[in-house]
């Protein structure tokens, strides 16, 4: 998967997470939660999901790595090496 | 046998929030409900013909489409519901209505606000500090201690009257204990009625639970309904599953139960439970009330009535109690449904009357069996039934007509326009929600981890402290994730 499909990737979820949210102006490399509606219940949810569709565990320990657009790839590039992006 | 890994006890609003989680991520799970209709305590049935629901007045907690941080929207993100799906529409406006003073307000906080002002000039300044210490309350800290509402009110508000105009609608709508709340509760409800406000769905409770159960369904859960719990099993301190009314066992690694804290303790033999925890078994919960339904030849507007729902004390002192006869009529609360902003005229003009009552006075009256008989006295000459009443439907017919006399200082004559007259009782209430002494708000002492004493079991719902049809959502999806998806996802392996 490539860095952009990896946003795509986590997007995706967002968008399934809140259909309501406007997410087409996410700037990368600010906090998610400084621009959207996302606690941290959501955070679990994005965890989840990332799991239930591409088999990546994110462990308690390593949310923070979840911040930013830019430091989700940063954190899943690796993880996510091979994988196909899930619309 | 068949093995999950969650069972659920009641398909109420927490059950049903619950599940959806567990079945979106994949878990097996199973949703258990002794009745044959869902959705508990607002839950919805038929009578002559039309469709009332159980308990719903008011959602409260309204929110704009992509408010953000507030409970609502936190809902629909956790069940994946888009806002339109809820059909919401606002109320106009309602009242808190005491003897020489009445205070209307809105979903815009500011009517409350100058109401206040107006009507209590000295007390503006205290009202806006006791607002201040609402707001900046956080009330899902749970690690935090538990306070008496009353003191704090008091220690802003000098005005008794106005402290209990302030209390009456957030006791009303979610207060388990007698002429006080845990401020926690407190903040919780002052935040849900006061700042946000009320809405429905122009079908009312039909259409949340018909949205709950499919989205539940296509999550890939399953649903049991007529399907008891007769006991909770467990060894060693661990739930281990349930088996049922008909003796079959179900077993699971996780139990979530909605049933009441009571009554879950009973399901687990009523001493161990509570022993375990190191606690006293939870008081049975006093307060259980009577609804009256009233259906209207013609709108509540029509005939003067403005408001959406107005809560009332005919005293200036208002008492949230365990009354000593059958029903206290001298409080109450008046919801007319057909005053929400809703786009199409409803199938039935409504006006609604929940009183404060007396579970074991209308439990120990004796019951024929057969059908009810109409509430009303002309309504048996109508339909010619001359059966002669028993001691339970005679006292109904009785508290109907108290209840009816006593809201007229509020609103116009409604009864020359009455066609149809429906009440249920605390007795009704117990037997098809299975709540012991028909108490809707459950117990006082509240479980607000969920934690019950038994390792695996639970507690959901009203009981874990967060109620009313928002609330009891909320609760049974912090729940879910908190005992099950959490700590899965905990104890994963990391590869
Ligand atoms: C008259 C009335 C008016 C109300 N008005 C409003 C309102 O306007 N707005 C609002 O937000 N809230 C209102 N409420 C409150 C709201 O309905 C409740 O707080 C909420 O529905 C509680 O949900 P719950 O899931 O905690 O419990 P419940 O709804 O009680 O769910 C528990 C379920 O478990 C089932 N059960 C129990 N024991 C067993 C067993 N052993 N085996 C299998 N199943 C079992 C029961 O049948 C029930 O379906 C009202 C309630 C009443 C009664």
């Amino acid at each position: 998967m490539t860095d952009e499909q990896i946003k795509q990737a986590i997007i995706g979820i967002i968008n399934d997470i809140n259909p309501d949210e406007d997410t087409s102006n996410i700037n990368p490399g600010e906090r998610l939660r400084d621009q959207l509606d996302l606690d941290s219940m959501d955070f679990l949810d994005i965890v989840m999901e990332l799991r239930k569709r591409y088999g990546v565990h994110v462990p308690d320990t390593d949310y923070e790595h979840l911040a930013s657009l830019d430091s989700c790839v940063g954190y899943l590039r690796d993880k996510m090496a091979g994988k196909e992006l899930v619309s | 046998m068949s093995h999950y890994d969650a069972i659920i006890i009641g398909a109420g609003m927490s059950g049903l929030g619950a599940g959806i989680r567990l079945a979106m991520f994949d878990k097996r799970v199973v949703v258990l409900e002794r009745h044959y209709v869902w959705g508990g305590l607002n839950s919805f049935y038929q009578y002559k013909g039309h469709q009332f629901d159980v308990g719903l007045h008011a959602m409260t907690n309204y929110a704009e489409r992509g408010a953000k941080g507030l409970p609502l929207t936190r809902l629909l993100k956790q069940l994946r519901i888009r806002w339109d799906e809820l059909d919401l529409h606002q109320q106009g406006h309602s009242a808190v209505s005491f003897p020489g003073a009445k205070l209307k307000f809105s979903n815009d906080f500011e009517l409350l606000r100058s109401e206040v002002a107006t009507a209590f000039p000295d007390q503006i300044d205290g009202f806006d500090a006791l607002t201040t210490a609402v707001r900046e309350f956080n009330e899902l800290d749970l690690t935090a201690p538990t306070l008496n509402a009353r003191e704090i009110v008091e220690s802003h508000i000098s005005n008794p009257m106005l402290v209990d105009m302030i209390f009456c609608p957030l006791m009303f709508y979610g207060s388990a204990r007698e002429n006080d709340m845990d401020w926690d509760q407190f903040v919780v409800m002052f935040k849900s009625i006061f700042f946000e406000g009320f809405a429905r769905p122009q079908a009312g409770v039909r259409h949340i639970l018909k949205l709950l159960i499919d989205r539940y369904r296509k999550a890939g859960g399953e649903l049991r309904m007529k399907t008891g719990v007769q006991r909770v099993l467990h060894e060693n301190g661990r739930a281990i599953g349930v088996e049922l009314d008909n003796g079959e066992t179900l077993t699971a690694d996780t139990v979530l139960s909605s049933a009441g804290l009571v009554e879950t303790e009973k399901l687990c033999g009523a001493a161990s439970l509570a022993a375990r925890a190191g606690q006293r078994p939870a008081p049975q919960g006093k307060l259980s009330f009577t609804e009256t339904i009233n259906v209207l030849d013609k709108p509540a507007r029509e005939i003067g009535i403005d408001e959406t729902i107005i809560f009332f004390s005919n005293t200036e002192r208002f008492n949230y109690a365990k009354p000593d006869a059958l029903c206290d009529t001298s409080s109450g609360v008046i919801c007319m449904p057909g005053n929400f902003d809703l786009p199409e005229p409803p199938n039935d003009h409504l006006v609604r009357i929940t009183n404060i009552a007396n579970f074991d006075r209308w439990n120990e009256l004796k019951r024929n069996s057969g059908a009810d008989i109409p509430v009303r006295a002309e309504a048996d000459a109508r339909t010619g039934m001359s059966a002669p009443p028993d001691a339970y439907n005679t006292a109904k017919r009785e508290w109907y007509t108290r209840s009816c006399d006593h809201v007229l200082g509020h609103i116009p004559d409604f009864r020359p326009h009455t066609k149809l007259v429906d009440m249920f009782t605390p007795r009704t209430i117990r037997h098809y929600t299975g709540h012991e002494g028909g108490a809707v708000y459950g117990s006082p002492t509240k479980r607000r981890t969920g934690a019950s004493g038994i390792e695996g079991l639970y507690i959901i719902g009203t009981d874990q402290g967060f109620l009313g049809i928002i609330g009891a959502m909320l609760s049974g999806i912090s729940m879910a994730n908190r005992w099950v998806l959490q700590r899965d996802n905990a104890t994963v392996e990391t590869t």
